[in-house]
């Protein structure tokens, strides 16, 4: 048997040994997704087992190196993996802005002692990370950002506040953008990590017109933030931020490959039926939902042909941009179509998961983690070289 | 299968752009119009393509082909797409070829196959009745007679037809839908040459009291009209890589120009109204390049439901071309309104191919059907 033949069979023995069956289902709505950290209320006993045992494991992360907590795979082995689960059906065991944003991050900017205090406990789901980018006057000119960090010898101190904080509410620690200089834009940010319990650090959740309340307000007044606490170098913390926003930009992206392959047509044909000949009733419908299923297949197979190109090092550089912009534009198109297809019953309000929460939930995927005309923007500038005077 | 190209496909790759840029550059069809050469291609530039075995790089080796499959004739026609190489590539070896693949017996493909990898032999696709696409149901008929069967009706868009030495012609029979070989020289088959946008060799046919014999008759004696559909399948995916091709040249030329027209005293690069329909644009031609690439590779790897596919990637790549072509245009402003400037041939071009075997409503409607809505 060769070495993977073999990995494979010890990884479906421990996966059927391990995953409670409860954890076996998939998701019903997001409400369902484990965060971890110290303020998480587990929905079950099975949920905290599972986070708990993939931890311990390392394959909550399974391509980090082991020595910070991560499983050591290789990336066949890490495929594998995933392939495993999804043959028993195991629910992605942690969700995590440490993981998907932070950590790679943290694993290029960090220095060998933030690694070790920081990545163990993210890839073990102790501690729940949280993103400190914009700011009430720094949006998509983030670079303008004025929450301030002085340097008290020994600490620093911050004050300021930020917006748009993902479950800022929830989460145990920060990473943070800070101006350490206010005489240069780029290059007097800095990169600070600290917690949310410090005092002077306060949330207010914000009520979006979906009806939930993803996004805080955050409030540092005069908050200490240890030295040590720096990531990367002083004034240097834009281009970890560039770094950062590429990640994340990918995680949004991925969300619409998740849906990229959904057949609108299969709800229309029950909500509008056909006619004599088969054919959706509603033949300008019928023609949105071709145009629709379409785009999402070529999406789709552009986000692998991404992936295949990446592995041949023949980068596209700044696909990151393209993917969020499209996958995102076309997140909106097919909410929007959804609403054609349930007629007046969209209208008639329900909460996520359901159709008109997530409608409106929708526009905010071309406006967070860089708006679409942001994306556009370094797509002209990075990909076809326009100039910018 | 990666969607991307392995070394050996990087190779031609570069090997006809290259042979393409300098043989068959879109300044040599522009020659060809001007003269309104009869033929529309140069006999010496396809004479070359032969030689470097594109007429066979889709055909098995069994039948005199290369054996590159799909995705090398996909790699050449995107390469012929950017510049706008006139031969009967299209006509002969994606349309003519592709459909003896499918529906033609063992006998005739060993017959006909390897000499249409050699150049030896000119095949064009009779199909078309009128301006709307169509696989069955066809006005022409082959009636059978006592010496096998008799062919009358009237056949347009035939490409490449000048140079055509036979016609394989789709008829209704007692049967369905059956294909006919038919010498382009036969005793009442009369060829007008139709002067097209795109400057390529194009012909209306008519077919009065034809006599064919049964050996005429491609494959066996049954319909053939699903043997006749996998192969326009095919045909579309291969206009898809030509379309992509266009687009993509198009494309740099607007960007390039951006980058060197001033007004205002700046480049017009600079303006991001400008900006942001280029960076729109270069995500959707992005789009439409995995979808040729992901058809070719199922085509060479004889996967099922091809016909979904193809058609998704005939409809976006219209949907691709059309928008490519059209802010290419408008980018350039007057200019791209000149008959000295490329771009024109470009978007008659594009516009000829989209509404070959079918546009972007027909597959838009046809993807629709196929996925049972």
């Amino acid at each position: 048997m060769t070495e993977l033949a073999s990995f494979q069979a010890e990884t479906r023995q421990w996966l059927e040994e391990n995953c409670p069956e409860s954890m076996r289902q998939p998701f019903n709505s997001e409400s369902e997704w484990c965060w971890g950290g110290r303020k998480f209320e587990f929905i079950s006993e099975d949920q905290r087992i599972w986070m708990q045992r993939m931890g311990e494991k390392g394959w909550t992360v399974p391509t980090w190196p082991r020595e910070y907590g991560g499983g050591g795979l290789s990336k066949d082995e890490a495929k594998i993996l995933a392939k495993e689960m999804r043959a028993l059906g195991c629910r992605k065991p942690l969700e995590s802005f440490g993981i998907s944003m932070l950590g790679p991050a943290l694993m290029k900017f960090g220095n060998e002692e933030q690694k070790r205090e920081h990545l163990p406990k993210i890839a073990r789901g102790e501690i729940r990370w949280c993103q400190g980018y914009s700011e009430p006057n720094a949006g998509s000119d983030l670079a303008s950002l004025a929450t301030k960090a002085e340097d008290q010898g020994d600490h620093y101190l911050v004050n300021g506040s930020k917006i748009w904080t993902s479950y800022a509410d929830q989460a145990d620690w920060i990473f943070c953008l800070v101006r350490t200089d206010s005489s240069a834009k780029h290059d007097g940010i800095s990169f600070l990590l600290f917690d949310m319990e410090s005092k002077g650090v306060s949330t207010s959740p914000i009520r979006l017109i979906s009806g939930s309340s993803p996004f805080c307000e955050t409030y540092f007044e005069n908050v200490k933030v240890p030295k040590e606490n720096l990531m990367g170098e002083l004034n240097k913390g834009w281009t970890i931020a560039k770094y950062l926003l590429t990640h994340e930009r990918e995680m949004i992206s991925s969300i619409g490959e998740s849906f990229a392959t959904v057949s609108p047509s299969k709800s229309a044909l029950k909500t509008i039926g056909t006619d004599s000949e088969g054919r959706l009733a509603n033949s300008a419908l019928r023609r949105d939902c071709a145009q629709m299923e379409i785009d999402g297949m070529a999406f789709f197979l552009s986000l692998e042909r991404g992936k295949d190109e990446a592995k041949a090092g023949q980068g596209m550089g700044a696909v990151s941009s393209m993917f969020k912009y499209y996958g995102t534009e076309l997140n909106k198109r097919r909410m929007e179509l959804q609403l054609a297809i349930d007629g007046a019953d969209s209208m008639v309000w329900q909460d996520d998961p359901k159709v008109p929460a997530l409608w409106l939930r929708s526009k905010a995927n071309s406006i967070e983690g860089g708006t679409s005309e942001v994306q556009l923007n370094i797509i002209s500038k990075r990909v076809l070289g326009l100039p910018d005077k | 299968m990666a969607l991307i190209l392995n070394e050996e496909q990087q190779m031609l790759k570069e090997a006809a752009s290259g042979f393409l840029q300098d043989k068959a550059p879109v300044a040599q069809l522009r020659e060809l119009r001007d003269r309104a050469d009869e033929r529309g291609y140069k006999e010496n530039v396809w004479k070359e393509m032969v030689d470097m075995g594109w007429a066979g790089i889709a055909i098995p080796e069994q039948y005199g082909g290369v054996g590159y499959g799909y995705m090398g004739l996909g790699i050449v026609l995107e390469e012929v797409g950017k510049h706008l190489s006139a031969s009967p590539l299209n006509a002969s070896i994606l349309a003519a070829a592709s459909v003896i693949m499918k529906a033609a017996n063992e006998a005739q493909k060993a017959e006909l196959l390897p000499s249409l990898a050699s150049g030896e032999l000119n095949i064009s696709l009779a199909l078309e009745e009128n301006g709307q696409h169509k696989t069955s149901n066809f006005e022409t008929t082959a009636t059978p007679s006592a010496g096998g069967y008799v062919l009358n009706g009237e056949k347009r868009f035939v490409g490449d037809a000048a140079s055509a030495d036979k016609l394989i012609v789709a008829a209704n029979t007692d049967k369905g839908t059956q294909l006919f070989l038919v010498d382009a020289t036969r005793k009442g088959v009369a060829t007008e040459s139709v002067t097209m946008i795109d400057s390529r060799n194009s012909a209306r046919i008519t077919f009065k009291d034809v006599e064919l014999s049964a050996a005429d008759r491609l494959g066996n004696d049954q319909d053939t009209s699903s043997s006749l559909s996998e192969a326009i399948d095919i045909i579309n995916v291969g206009i898809s890589a030509e379309l992509l091709g266009i687009s993509l040249r198009v494309f740099e030329m607007t960007v390039d120009y951006l980058k060197e027209r001033k007004q205002f005293d700046v480049v017009i690069g600079t303006f991001q109204g400008l900006q942001h329909r280029a960076a729109h644009l270069f995500c959707e031609i992005e789009l439409g390049k995995s979808m040729v690439i992901k058809a070719l590779q199922a085509i060479d790897a004889g996967e099922p439901g091809i016909s979904l596919l193809a058609s998704a990637t005939k409809a976006k790549m219209c949907e691709v071309a059309q928008l490519a072509t059209n802010e290419g245009i408008q980018m350039h402003g007057g200019i791209g309104m000149t008959d000295e400037y490329d771009i024109g041939f470009y978007i008659k071009r594009a516009r000829a191919l989209e509404h070959s075997f079918g546009d972007r409503n027909y597959h838009l409607d046809r993807f629709a059907s196929l996925s049972a809505y």
